[in-house]
């Protein structure tokens, strides 16, 4: 059955006048999205702002949600360890996982204090966390892949500081809101860390390939020496990511690197811990240390995000 | 003198005496679904993968397809541009992607004026794919084209929760129009 013909307008001038108007109207709205898009897509940065503030008077929604997440997914593990005979199997397989992520990076942190050692004498104190925070949506419908965080410029969180979890790491500050920031998650195509092998000097760039793993692309071409099950951590170059945090397991080996899974995956966090930038003067100095998000050119005279408050 | 029917005096959308429909609800109901679909990026969903249907999108084409009129065309731009704040998309591809829709949806009302539900379905089902295809465009990401398999999980998803996004806006349909304003 045809609808009744509101849309035709027949020779009645006003509903003539009417629809074209609809059109005219429609058109702009078009042209300035086009518009809007393209300076977006040039300067990616340019309304960070806008979003920040949106996102904070959201955040509320995001934050009763996230409570109920953690809430129900503790539920069902309960569930799930009652069925397995009342032993907290769930648990201690979590527990075990964090504990083998954990023995990788402090074998890696070994290693890289023994070389430090023979370098330089140098001894580093605990790094102390910025913030901690929870997770509390991503943009789950966008091929980009970032994070909503519930902490923001107002709990000291400023733009370029990594994310990380008891897994390892997550991402890093993209934009710092009031009360919220929009993290940059690994596995976004924008994303790149310097990484190396934990167990030895194989150095890489982890970046993300949008559907949850990270492709790891070896710096030094040649015969590949990666295995199944390497486990890759940060090496600290660059300065914004500290050495030795967990960051993915290899589970497919390529001809210039390998395909690897996320050891931390954002999904499965209850709270993440927000850390200083590692090296702020080298961050400074690189002058661009979010490597992709800023246009390569005229960025000269802008300040380090690592001063932005 | 016969009586009349006792249910002459109702409808569906309550009496027909002494009330009438609220424009609040009649005009407010579609747009505030529709922004309030655009929040699920809010939702405690950390997705690996883009999983999640656009359902601000879906709820904008179902109540453009459902009631043409009700929306105005310039729609697309307030709506499209709520959509960016949360979506992740850079700012100006939903006003874009929004306003396009409505201008396309006109012409082809116009050349298609009938309804059913396999016609509405199939329209959306090309509008959904276009727009996931475009999203993937215009993300920034620079994804190569060999990766865009990856939206399919999530086209699949939304075309198959068409009509559920459907049935649930001709629900609110029906609820936009009660008459709960009292004359007089």
């Amino acid at each position: 059955m045809a609808p009744p013909s509101a849309q035709t307008s027949g020779s009645n001038k006003k509903a003539q006048l009417g629809r074209f108007a609809g059109y005219v109207f429609a058109s702009a709205g078009a042209v300035i999205g086009a518009l809007l898009l393209i300076v977006s897509l040039w300067r990616p940065d340019a309304f960070y702002g806008l979003r920040s503030m949106a996102t904070d008077a959201a955040s509320p929604v995001g934050e009763a949600g996230a409570a109920t997440r953690t809430g129900s997914r503790s539920f069902f593990e309960a569930i799930a360890g009652y069925y397995d005979a009342g032993n907290k199997n769930a648990e201690l397989e979590r527990e075990n996982e964090i504990a083998r992520v954990r023995l990788a990076e402090m074998r890696a942190l070994e290693q890289e204090n023994a070389r430090l050692k023979a370098l330089l004498d140098l001894t580093e104190g605990e790094i102390e966390a910025i913030a901690t925070g929870r997770l509390i949506g991503s943009s789950s419908a966008s091929t980009r892949r970032f994070g909503y965080l519930s902490a923001g410029s107002n709990d000291g969180v400023a733009v370029g500081m990594p994310v990380t979890s008891p897994m390892g790491l997550v991402g890093r500050i993209l934009e710092a809101g009031g009360s919220t920031s929009r993290v940059l998650l690994l596995t976004d195509p924008e994303s790149i860390v310097p990484v190396r092998r934990a167990t030895d000097d194989v150095v890489a760039f982890a970046e993300g390939r949008a559907d949850g793993s990270l492709r790891i692309r070896l710096i030094n071409l040649g015969i590949n020496p990666l295995e199944l099950g390497d486990i890759f951590v940060t090496s600290g170059a660059g300065g914004l990511f500290r050495p030795g945090v967990a960051v993915a397991m290899v589970t497919e080996i390529t001809d210039d690197g390998a395909i690897g899974q996320l050891l931390s995956n954002p999904a499965a966090t209850d709270f993440v811990v927000i850390e200083p930038i590692f090296e702020p003067e080298a961050v400074e100095a690189f002058d661009t240390p979010l490597l992709t998000d800023q246009a390569a050119e005229g960025n000269d005279s802008e300040p380090a995000p690592g001063d932005a408050d | 003198m016969e009586r009349l029917n006792p249910s002459a005096r109702r409808d569906q959308f309550g009496s027909k005496i002494n009330r009438d429909h609220s424009p609040v609800l009649a005009y407010g109901i579609p747009w505030l679904i529709i922004l309030f679909a655009s929040l699920s990026p809010m939702l405690p969903i950390i997705a690996p993968v883009p999983i999640l249907p656009p359902l601000g999108y879906l709820f904008l084409l179902a109540w453009r397809v459902l009631r043409p009129g009700l929306l105005p065309m310039w729609a697309g731009l307030p709506l499209g541009f709520f959509d960016d704040l949360f979506s992740g998309q850079p700012l100006g591809s939903g006003i874009l992607l929004f306003s396009v829709t409505m201008i396309a949806l006109d012409l082809i009302e116009q050349r298609f004026p009938w309804r059913g539900f396999w016609q509405d379905w199939g329209i959306a089902t090309v509008f959904v794919s276009l727009y996931l295809v475009l999203t993937t465009l215009f993300s920034g990401a620079g994804l190569p084209l060999v990766q865009y398999p990856l939206i399919l999980p999530q086209l699949a998803l939304s075309i198959l929760l068409f009509p559920v996004v459907a049935q649930i806006v001709s629900l609110l349909d029906r609820f936009r129009l009660t008459r709960v304003r009292k004359i007089g």
